[in-house]
């Protein structure tokens, strides 16, 4: 059954992926609207053989990395302790959950007025993108430790520390590792949307550059990369989170 | 439940502490960079005043209102089918949650080659931003829907339409809105985003005029118009969700 459902899957996406080559190489679509997907796939191998955009590649890589480092770290730790002091979860709870209904983006200029237009500015709005979902998750993944388990630590006279260790961690993984993954789609959104919108380097710009100069090849070649990167850590992080939970016995 | 003078504490508490810390920046980084809360407010009531902002508030009421229609319509329809037909819904989930995660932005080069600069533009992005978590939400709700219900509806012999309005959609409305929800929050940035780059009207648009001209006065009172309107829509939203819940709970 599974099987089924993994190659029917795999027959959608070939088929949507070969019905666009189709109507590309036919001239219904206009080459200048987008080039047949096997020749994005070629430009991209082009691209990335000749190194032209590794420094911009790294950059945006880096910039995400940083901000989904310092968010689920930071996110993680604030919803701990956000947990232990309910007036101020209760004061804080209609902000966490207007949270992403706020164009975060809007910001942006306020950080590049204030840090320049480095990287800094970049690697914060990922981070704000990111870090409330962390903490959101956190803040639900502690909710759920059944009573049970913290009374049966209290009946082991367990200290605080192997309390948190060896029984809340674990129950809250399953909620901290789906903040973990939201955490990681939306740095790459923040970082990139911010680029792509006022920045000098890094992916997103140079998506938004090479629109502009007409360059349909290396924008398209870009675009089915940040697809690729993104799909495939989503799909490394979902197979993790498997084998966490199985292991757990979770499943 | 916490009583009412309790939650209006809370609330004074966050918009005072939000306030505070606003003022707070603003004493720290000077006038260049951020412009202070009473500055703002005057500056946004200005606005308003202005005969000139409407057009542009009308530009993207417009395309915001559109592309949420669609939004709506397409993700429903899709998220309903998906829902309801096991196998579908299975193969396309995956799919579906890899949307989610792509930086919409970077497809806006695409959608503006095949739609061209101009409204379509805006609500061809905003569209595609709410579409995929309304999907979601309600393909999920649905799948969760007691067996029973869809059995009692076979057996009435409900056509496909017939059996969402009567047993899907009732049995399902929590979630569903939930999605609506965020399906709003979405596509009102995705139409935002779209008016940053295309066309010469929208709040969007002034924005992006704004950053360019280094019009922190502007940039703030536009931004604290467009947060106040999200926020205030979220809330709302929010307790409708909230009291659906809790009604089924």
């Amino acid at each position: 059954m599974r099987l089924r459902t993994t190659l029917l899957r795999l027959a959608v996406i070939l088929g949507g992926v070969l019905l666009v080559e189709c109507l590309a190489r036919l001239g219904t679509i206009p080459r200048v609207m987008m080039i047949p997907p096997s020749e994005m796939a070629l430009a991209l191998f082009r691209l990335l053989a000749s190194g032209r955009m590794t420094t911009h590649i790294t950059l945006t890589l880096r910039n995400v990395g940083l901000a989904l480092m310092a968010a689920i770290v930071l996110g993680f730790a604030a919803g701990v302790i956000v947990h232990q002091l309910p007036r101020i979860r209760s004061i804080l709870d209609p902000l966490f959950a207007s949270y992403y209904s706020i164009p975060i983006f809007v910001f942006y200029p306020l950080f590049i007025v204030i840090f320049g237009m480095g990287s800094t500015p970049l690697v914060i709005m990922g981070f704000l993108s990111a870090v409330v979902a962390m903490l959101i998750n956190t803040l639900n993944g502690l909710d759920r430790v059944p009573s049970v388990y913290r009374k049966t630590a209290r009946v082991l006279r367990l200290s605080r520390f192997t309390t948190v260790r060896l029984i809340i961690l674990p129950a809250a993984t399953a909620h901290v590792f789906t903040g973990i993954k939201l955490a990681v789609a939306y740095a790459f959104i923040g970082v990139i949307a911010a680029e792509f919108i006022l920045s000098g380097g890094g992916i997103g710009y140079q998506i938004s550059f090479t629109y502009y100069a007409f360059d349909n090849n290396t924008m398209y070649a870009l675009i089915l990369l940040i697809l690729l990167l993104v799909t495939s850590i989503n799909m490394s992080l979902y197979a993790l989170e498997k084998r966490l939970l199985t292991r757990m016995g979770r499943r | 439940m916490r009583s009412s003078a309790r939650r209006t504490a809370d609330a004074v508490f966050l918009i005072g502490g939000l306030l505070l810390a606003w003022q707070v920046v603003f004493t720290l980084f000077g006038d260049m960079a951020i412009a202070s809360p009473a500055e703002t407010f005057a500056y946004a009531v200005r606005l308003l005043g202005q005969e000139r902002f409407w057009p542009h508030l009308g530009e993207t009421a417009k395309a915001f209102a559109a592309g949420l229609a669609i939004a709506i319509a397409a993700g429903l329809t899709l998220g309903l089918t998906l829902g309801f037909h096991r196998l579908s819904g299975e193969v396309f989930e995956p799919i579906l949650t890899a949307l989610y995660s792509v930086p919409k932005v970077t497809l806006y080069p695409v959608i503006l080659l095949i739609f061209g600069i101009g409204l379509s533009a805006k609500v061809a992005f905003g569209t595609i931003h709410g579409v995929v978590p309304i999907v979601i939400f309600t393909m999920d709700a649905v799948r969760n829907i007691k067996p029973v219900y869809v059995k009692t509806g076979r057996l009435y012999g409900l056509s496909p339409t017939g059996m969402a309005r009567s047993i899907l959609i009732p049995a399902a409305l929590p979630e569903i809105i939930t999605g609506l929800r965020v399906g709003f929050s979405l596509t009102l940035i995705g139409t935002l985003i779209g008016e940053m780059f295309g066309g010469l009207q929208g709040i969007g648009f002034l924005l992006m005029r704004a950053i360019g001209l280094h019009d922190v006065k502007t940039i703030m009172a536009i931004t604290l118009l467009i947060v106040l309107f999200a926020a205030g829509v979220n809330t709302v939203l929010l307790s409708i969700d909230h009291r659906l819940h809790h009604r089924t709970a």
